[in-house]
């Protein structure tokens, strides 16, 4: 195999075209790529003021790289990286030290939230035996990167979501019967637009997890900061297991997945937009589809601070 | 050959003539791995030498 474009020797092979592709190509393709889908799915409105979701992982981390490359020198537009601290030990320290030299080498502002700070304890506190950390974690998280972009007074907030992971929740609301929340998926989030909720925007929404990897490592970024521990336990896991047994017996599996959901994702908005207006949780006052919001329901059961 | 495989942070004795061998030898899904030979990425089908060193690389998020 030779890159398809220079015929020089190949890094990666694109499953969904089989087309091989050199360091420099490759390189090429993703930033095009990223920067198409910034474009066809009108991510990035003038005067944006970008706030990048970061954990010092390797998407965050190619994914605020690229918004600043893209983005940095117009003066119309304001970048800030915010990171969450779950407090997990051993993991996430190691990470925010990266990020912070990362951030500070492309004179980006990063802005830290605690788990500790503003609920009380950390995710190792809060975890014990039977419980399900990332939904725990997961639901707290957005809730503070929603929080905080809005106190920083961001107009969208960039995530390094990619194919994999829309293909992986695309499944999971379908095997779940989840259709609802699928409507809030796509590469620019949400159904109902509220001032309280800061779209979250996915340049990486038509990039395998394997092409960001690959350009992450060609990059030279930093690699083997170690996996969460508590990522073994997600249903999620099952189902990428899944989509990365179909996708090795049938190339393109995961693109499908996606490309199909997006035919579909117009229509989906549209009937959950005309669906009973947005409720209010009756203790936070945040925007919510019951009568209390997760994050409440989670600092009752969970003796959090609020 | 010694194949060094990130994940798990060890070596392990694997032959074979390309990386697909080797994938295939450790029951690696090559969906789910890069692997660099010599610090540099290959594709699955590249012809491996007796001095190559191969690193194999999960491509899953930290989380």
């Amino acid at each position: 195999m030779v890159c398809k474009a220079c015929k020089n020797k190949p890094v990666i092979r694109l499953t969904n075209n089989n087309k091989g592709l050199c360091k420099s190509c490759f390189i090429k393709y993703f930033e095009q790529k990223t920067k198409k889908t910034i474009s066809k799915y009108k991510l990035v409105d003038k005067k944006d003021h970008i706030g990048v979701a970061c954990s010092g992982g390797k998407d965050s981390t190619a994914v605020l790289y690229l918004i600043h490359k893209i983005f940095g020198k117009r003066p119309d537009i304001k970048i800030t990286a915010i990171a969450v601290d779950e407090g997990i030990k051993g993991y996430r320290p190691e990470h925010l030290k990266y990020l912070k030299k990362f951030c500070k080498e492309l004179k980006v502002n990063l802005k830290i939230v605690s788990f500790k700070e503003e609920f009380g304890k950390s995710l190792d506190q809060i975890i014990k035996k039977g419980m399900y950390p990332c939904s725990i974690c997961g639901v707290l998280r957005r809730s503070l990167l929603n929080r905080y972009s809005l106190k920083l007074k961001c107009t969208k907030l960039v995530t390094g979501h990619n194919l994999d992971d829309e293909a992986q929740s695309i499944l999971m609301n379908q095997l779940k019967n989840n259709v609802k929340v699928s409507a809030r998926l796509g590469p620019l989030t949400g159904v109902v637009k509220d001032n309280k909720f800061v779209p979250r925007i996915k340049p990486f929404y038509l990039l395998t997890e394997k092409e960001v990897k690959a350009y992450s490592f060609l990059m030279g970024y930093k690699e083997d900061l170690g996996e969460c521990p508590y990522a073994d336990i997600a249903f999620r896991n099952d189902v990428r297991s899944m989509l990365n047994e179909f996708e090795n017996k049938h190339e393109g599996t995961k693109h499908s997945v996606v490309l199909s959901f997006l035919e579909v994702l117009p229509l989906l908005k549209n009937k959950y937009r005309k669906g009973p207006s947005i409720n209010y949780c009756s203790r936070c006052k945040e925007p919510c589809s019951k009568e209390s919001c997760k994050v409440c329901d989670l600092v009752k059961e969970l003796k959090l601070k609020v | 050959m010694k194949v060094y495989i990130e994940r798990e942070r060890k070596y392990k004795n694997v032959d074979g003539k390309t990386i697909n061998d080797i994938l295939s030898k450790l029951k690696l899904n090559p969906t789910t791995v890069l692997v660099a030979v010599n610090n540099e990425l290959v594709t699955e089908d590249y012809k491996l030498k007796k001095t190559d060193k191969v690193k194999i690389i999960s491509v899953m998020s930290g989380g």
